[in-house]
């Protein structure tokens, strides 16, 4: 399984920014190990981020998404405490979900 | 006198490009390091080591939170900015990762061997706990002034063998470490090389390592990069955690005291 999320969320004003650090490979399928085979592509494919459980960015990544992805942006609405939700699955079908709070 | 003016013109117009070529690939790389700051994979790493020296694990199955790195059993905070120090138990100098592996081997029960088994990770599967580990110890130094004591015989000699491999010169290349690390104004390909003779270039080098690599997708070690120096300058394999390591690294850590650590950063 892979390694949690780090995520960061903060409200200023009446936009609160959402920071997270995923831990992946990213393969693009594009590489060769040392023996001259193909790496298959292995990569996170959605992402969704709810607020309280409402559904704020749902997003289709492909390879072009570096290793171990950074992700930030913003939406209005969120109040300190809210509840921030970011699950991610890949073409393997593995997934993972964080939570954090708004600070 | 046209004829003189227009040659200083000539003569600023060669010079120019170049300078301003240098003056902005080092302005640009340090932008790309501010852009990336902010999002800095090396957390995914300081997060998995806060996670291992908790965690039970061993043959002994304890966790390292009685781990004696300088400050006391289980004191984090602050202990890599003092750090290479001597430490009586094991009547050796040792740096942060040696310590680590030290007390994996007295407190969690692992061979000597396994613990050092998997020093550096490959940047792809295969992940380095020693790694994982050395970003949480140093993370939890960031901000803390470089402190590294000098006061046991053997802290000074380790001092004194650092300072004799960072001038010795050898391998195939006929290199040393002060080839390149001696002068201002030294590249390798695009990157600036800090003098490490001088307080301020030896400071800025060592308070920013470990460092998350992005062209390697791998967080990297201070052991890690000496290893690297080594390997580049051809020189024999650097053996983790050996004297010369140690001594190398108490030489670079002793002339960056006074600077606040300021790492795990992010680099190229």
């Amino acid at each position: 399984m892979a390694d949690p999320m780090k995520i960061r969320a903060t409200t200023l004003g009446d936009s609160t920014e959402v920071k997270v650090l995923m831990s992946h490979e990213m393969e693009t399928g594009q590489r060769k190990d040392a023996q001259g085979q193909t790496i298959p592509a292995w990569f996170i494919q959605n992402v969704i981020v709810t607020w309280n459980g409402r559904t704020v960015l749902s997003a289709q990544w492909g390879t072009a998404v570096s290793k171990n992805p950074f992700l930030s942006f913003k939406f209005k609405g969120g109040a300190k405490g809210d509840r921030i939700a970011i699950s991610w699955m890949d073409n393997r079908g593995d997934k993972r979900t964080d939570e954090t709070v708004i600070a | 006198m046209k004829a003189v003016r227009a040659a200083v013109a000539l003569v600023a117009l060669a010079i120019a490009p170049s300078l301003l070529a240098q003056g902005s690939t080092a302005d640009e790389i340090a932008k790309y390091r501010a852009a990336l700051q902010d999002g800095n994979p090396a957390e995914l790493w300081e997060g998995r080591g806060e996670a291992l020296w908790k965690q039970q694990r061993g043959p002994k199955n304890v966790s390292l939170e009685r781990c004696d790195l300088g400050l006391g059993a289980g004191v984090v905070k602050g202990a890599y900015a003092q750090l290479p120090r001597y430490f009586a138990d094991a009547d050796r100098v040792m740096d942060l990762e040696t310590r680590l592996v030290w007390c994996m081997v007295t407190l969690q029960g692992y061979t000597e061997a396994d613990a050092k088994k998997n020093p550096f990770g490959n940047g792809n599967d295969r992940k380095s706990d020693l790694e994982a580990l050395t970003a949480y110890v140093t993370s939890e130094s960031r901000g803390v002034k470089m402190n590294v004591p000098m006061r046991h015989a053997k802290e000074a000699e380790a001092y004194r063998v650092g300072e004799k491999l960072f001038y010795f010169r050898g391998g195939t290349h006929d290199f040393a470490c002060a080839t390149c690390h001696s002068e201002e104004g030294k590249r390798i390909r695009l990157q600036d090389l800090p003098d490490l003779t001088t307080a301020q270039g030896a400071q800025k080098a060592y308070t920013t390592w470990p460092a998350y690599r992005v062209s390697q997708g791998e967080l990297r070690t201070f052991e890690w990069r000496l290893y690297d120096c080594f390997r580049q300058q051809r020189f024999p394999e650097l053996v983790f955690g050996s004297d010369a390591a140690i001594a190398l690294t108490m030489f670079l850590a002793r002339n960056a005291n006074g600077a606040p650590f300021d790492a795990p950063a992010i680099k190229r």
